[in-house]
């Protein structure tokens, strides 16, 4: 490499011949970050999504390689976000793929003093019959007065507001007619 | 006010910041000087829970130097309508508006309506106790006594004695700016500036908006401060017109969706109401109780016929009133927090929870971990393991030795669920914007979404009853669940979900919008307001066009907003009486009188062909019974209500009450606290002393519970997420550095919080950002708080939230946790037993100071009945 070569490419050089005082813009690559591919170039598919964080709603685009998340930018096509996430919405693939995320169902037995295992679909059966049993045991057909109330107060039920509309309608549409009234979400606090 | 919308709801404050730059004066004013005080042009500091007195000095400040927006006021609210003459006011009776019981700790509202309505005519319906309120309500208008769509007697001179102006020129004339001063801590010049600078901007040329979060609704006497709110802007003509409004920035992703289409007791699909024991007789009786004789409420019974239809399907017959018996029967509480005290009773046996954490986010959350201990069943559904899921082995009370593990009966079921990307489906946001997620990678393991979950609960829950089905099985079993599934876990088809929702018609065709739905059987229709997000086939919610394809600036062409595809509710206030835009600066919406039709920028609020001239006659019903210069279609008079005739339960104005806890007496009234907030006098619930009662210094200070940046409400979703543990790793307190020398806190030390119902810790951040204020010539220093911490994930430490007590609003049940009292002393918090033993100590002390007289005696009789 020549002298001349190699006093040009030092940054502060190349940042004054480049008219790029800030050092933001074409003086600061190297061959390396030349080389550089973004995450989101080798991905398989790009989904559009919404943020699940608060209410705004900023868009996002999801990539997806190999049955993965590799990445989750905003959306410019937004009119709300223009393409912008705040910290929360920006680490939201950490989220989906966080470290503590549990992908098995998990059991306590009464009085149990840890986890046990439960195939997802014997937790299905014992959930629907813990349902039919509590509901048949402290059904009221009609108060003390003998007004009608077909009702269940032995079950509760809580949770809707980071779920989407189709899942809160058919919780509502299921328990109400089930007779469970105590349904609540966040709304409440 | 009562938001940090630049730290909470960063990317929508990007608009704030922009407006800023044009011009716009952005004023800021809040506990805290936060991150949105910095980027605004105008903060001022006010004590925590004293927003009323704030908002109703603007008020008084609009109407002593007649600045209100006179065409407006007189045309489109309902100030010079005439109230009824037994009408009495706070300023009359002490504190408490007419009609206030201190038996039943409740208001009979009657006394409250317009004059020369036919109140008796409601009554029958009122005397059972079941008048609609709070969501039941939707937006004021239903269940109102009017018997038409004109209020009977009217001033437009607004000079009338009993007019709601001067009604309201008398309740807030003693909310001068030296009243506001002395009772929020702040300056009268700056209380002057924020008033000052609202007038300035507002009138024809000019509209300003106001944006509120949780800040405003998590108090005793939360819905009045909205309400305030609502009437400074009606006050100012800047509701219904571009750049105004009173905007609440929610929380969460889809709490809009989940309050439209409830996951509430209260309400069923599109804010009907949920039916009272005792209440009705029939279908008849509950669309004659819940229908307005004007406005779009008028139309109820094909809403709820059609809501019916949705459930029932072709069981739903005329014949059988459409399976109205089928609904189950509400008390006037089956609220959270009601429940959970009956859990706590062991009269819950079994609790789902879905995607949200009681055990960390609900107020007095360490009752909420013991009531999880006396149910016989629980079910959690989440992404991680949450507080609410694991409180039977590693929660608070374990190390205190309050609960036992190998004694806790709770059968627990913790099932993973799917996130936002492993599923698809609709969010609603907060300007009421239906977006649609698609899936993008197909959910591991165990992991199902919510639709899976209950969609197949319910197919197994009918197989099983449908062996030996008994009559209270009907309902169940006649439900029509036969949604389409897809893919080797037989996902239901959200879309097909929608799509009931949005609605059919009687040939199984997709229904264009509300107004096509009829009362007899002939439409389905899942939540009115929703209806028309599937038109023609097509998921409307799933629209993206980018903003630059689109001409106008509401972009009507990005996702769906209910109804109709409205930017902006009752737009047709944007035009004045004659339809005309109030000025070309400001033009909207406004009549075409060549085309005969209203047209602008946005879908319009109002029958597109009724013109502004139109006049109802008597006999018109529903939304015909609105006059053509009425904007606001869902309200039976078509007025924006500055007064509340109906539909509230604390009054029909807002008044300034002290919240709850508080170290001050109330400036105004002897009536210290709302008289009807909704308390539960339990051993396991107690109150600090607040104001004059003895033992109030115990708990000297001001504390407000806040949310940051980094994380998200009860943690979750956050504290789990390694990037956002390392942004925000622990639990601090805010405080100022005269309280902290006042206490002996050190910056970067520990402190403990102290009330009568827990004790936390947390690192000490002494900052000027929380000033000590000078209120009733007192020093009151405030304590800050973030809320998102329990016992797991990747950053641990105490929940805020268990400082709190369960004291609620009486209209909708939302807990005050924005303002209340502690004591806060430095060093960590005592381990195991010794914890409950500090908290018992100085609960003893104020009690010991209470010298034998109950707090109760203290207080007007209102306060002890409730």
């Amino acid at each position: 490499m020549s002298l001349r070569s190699s006093l040009g490419s030092w940054p502060l050089v190349r940042q004054l011949r480049e008219g790029d005082p800030l050092g933001l813009g074409r003086s600061v690559r190297s061959r390396r970050s030349e080389a550089l591919r973004a995450r989101i170039d080798e991905a398989d598919a790009v989904v559009g999504s919404i943020c699940p964080y608060c209410a705004v709603g900023c868009g996002q685009l999801v990539y997806v390689k190999g049955g993965e998340v590799t990445q989750i930018e905003g959306d410019p096509r937004s009119p709300i976000s223009r393409g912008r996430l705040c910290p929360k919405g920006a680490a939201s693939r950490g989220y989906v793929t966080s470290p503590l995320r549990e992908y098995r169902v998990k059991y306590r037995r009464p009085y149990g003093t840890d986890w046990e295992e439960l195939p997802l679909e014997q937790a299905m059966e014992t959930i629907a019959d813990r349902i039919v049993e509590t509901r048949a045991r402290t059904w009221q057909e009609t108060d003390a007065g003998g007004d009608a109330t077909r009702r269940t107060l032995g079950i509760a039920s809580l949770g809707g507001a980071t779920l989407d509309n189709e899942e809160n309608y058919l919780i509502k549409k299921l328990l109400t007619a089930l007779g469970v009234v105590q349904i609540e979400n966040q709304a409440r606090i | 006010m009562g938001s940090n919308m630049a730290e909470n709801h960063p990317v929508g404050f990007q608009w704030v910041v922009e407006a800023r730059e044009r011009g716009a004066q952005v004023i800021h004013v809040d506990p805290r000087f936060t991150r949105t005080s910095a980027m605004a042009t105008r903060w001022v500091g006010i004590r925590a829970g004293s927003d009323i007195a704030f908002l109703g000095g603007i008020v008084n400040y609009v109407i002593e130097h007649e600045r209100w927006f006179h065409d407006y006021v007189v045309e489109y609210t309902n100030a010079p309508v005439i109230v009824n003459e037994e009408f009495a006011d706070t300023e009359d009776l002490d504190g408490l508006f007419s009609g206030w019981d201190p038996r039943s700790g409740k208001y009979d509202s009657s006394s409250w309506q317009y004059a020369g309505m036919d109140v008796h005519g409601a009554a029958g319906r009122r005397e059972k106790g079941f008048a609609p309120k709070g969501e039941q309500s939707g937006h004021g208008g239903h269940g109102s006594a009017l018997s038409q769509g004109e209020p009977p007697e009217e001033d437009p001179s607004l000079t009338h004695p009993r007019c709601v102006f001067q009604i309201l020129r008398r309740h807030f004339a003693r909310y001068t700016p030296e009243f506001v001063a002395d009772a929020c801590g702040c300056s009268v010049e700056q209380f002057v500036a924020v008033a000052e600078a609202l007038c300035e901007n507002s009138g024809r040329e000019r509209t300003s908006a106001f944006v509120y979060s949780v800040g405003w609704t998590q108090h005793s006497v939360g819905v009045q401060y909205i309400r305030t709110a609502a009437i400074v802007q009606l006050l100012l003509g800047n509701v219904g017109r571009p750049g105004g409004g009173v905007m609440a920035l929610r929380g969460h992703a889809s709490i809009q969706g989940s309050t439209d289409i409830p996951t509430l007791y209260n309400i069923l699909p599109g804010y009907l109401t949920m039916p009272h024991v005792g209440a009705y007789d029939d279908l008849a009786s509950y669309v004659e109780a819940n229908r307005s004789p004007a406005g779009w409420w008028g139309n109820f019974g094909a809403y709820a016929v059609s809501l019916l239809k949705a459930s029932w399907g072709e069981k739903a017959t005329p014949e059988n009133d459409f399976c109205f018996g089928y609904l189950p029967r509400i008390d006037e509480d089956n609220s959270i927090y009601r429940c959970v005290l009956d859990m706590l009773d062991g009269k819950v046996e079994g609790f789902v929870v879905v995607g949200e954490n009681p055990a960390v986010g609900s107020a007095h959350a360490k009752l909420h971990r013991l009531a999880l201990a006396k149910l016989r069943w629980l079910v959690v559904r989440d992404l991680v393991e949450i507080e609410s899921a694991s409180f039977w082995k590693d929660g608070p009370e374990i190390e205190t030795g309050e609960l036992r593990t190998e004694e806790i009966p709770t059968e627990v079921f913790f099932l993973p669920a799917s996130s936002h990307v492993e599923k698809e489906g609709s969010f609603t946001n907060t300007q009421r914007l239906l977006q649609w997620h698609e899936r993008a990678v197909e959910p591991k393991g165990d992991c199902r979404s919510e639709l899976w979950f209950y969609y197949h609960l319910g197919r197994i829950v009918r197989e099983k009853l449908a062996a030996r089905a008994e009559e209270r099985d009907r309902p169940v079993l006649d439900l029509t669940w036969d949604y389409p599934t897809h893919g080797e876990h037989e996902e239901p088809s959200a879309e097909a979900v929608l799509a009931e929702i949005s609605g059919f018609d009687a040939e199984g065709n997709a229904i264009s919008g509300y107004r096509e739905l009829r009362d007899d059987g002939s439409t389905s229709c899942g939540c009115w307001i929703y209806s028309g997000v599937f038109a023609g086939g097509e998921n409307r919610a799933a629209r993206r066009t980018p903003h630059w394809e689109q001409d106008s600036y509401a972009a009507p062409e990005w996702a769906w907003a209910w109804p109709a595809n409205r930017r902006l509710l009752y737009n047709r206030a944007s035009a004045d009486p004659d339809g005309r835009p109030w000025s070309e600066r400001k033009r909207y919406v406004w009549w075409d009188e060549e085309a005969r039709r209203w047209t602008g920028t946005d879908v319009p609020d109002f029958d597109e062909d009724k013109p502004p001239d139109y006049r109802p006659s008597r006999r018109d019903r529903g939304p015909d019974a609105i006059a053509g210069n009425h904007p606001f279609v869902m309200q039976a008079d078509g007025r924006g209500w500055i007064y509340v005739p109906h539909g509230l339960e604390d009054g029909p104005l807002p008044t300034h009450y002290e919240p709850h806890e508080s170290p001050l007496p109330n400036a105004l009234y002897p009536q210290r606290a709302n008289p009807r907030r909704q308390r539960f006098e339990r051993p396991e619930n107690p109150s600090n002393p607040s104001g004059a009662e003895p033992g109030a210094g115990v708990y000297p200070f001001v504390v407000t519970t806040y949310r940051l940046t980094e994380h998200h409400t009860a943690g979750g979703m956050s504290r789990t997420v390694p990037y956002l543990t390392e942004l925000q790793p622990e639990l601090f307190v805010e405080v100022h550095p005269e309280l902290a020398e006042l206490r002996g806190l050190h910056h970067g030390g520990w402190a403990t919080i102290v009330t009568s119902r827990a004790a936390i810790e947390a690192r000490v951040l002494v900052t000027d950002r929380i000033k000590p204020l000078r209120v009733q010539g007192r020093r009151v220093h405030q304590v800050g708080l973030p809320y998102h911490w329990g016992t797991r994930g990747l950053t641990v430490g105490g929940s805020a939230n268990d400082l709190a007590a369960i004291v609620l609003d009486p209209n909708v049940h939302i807990q005050e946790v924005k303002a209340f009292t502690c004591d806060i002393r430095a060093g960590r918090r005592p381990r195991g037993p010794a914890l409950v033993e500090l908290v018992d100590r100085l609960r003893a002390r104020a009690l010991a100071e209470d010298d034998g007289r109950t707090a109760a005696a203290q207080e007007p009789a209102g306060e002890r009945a409730t």
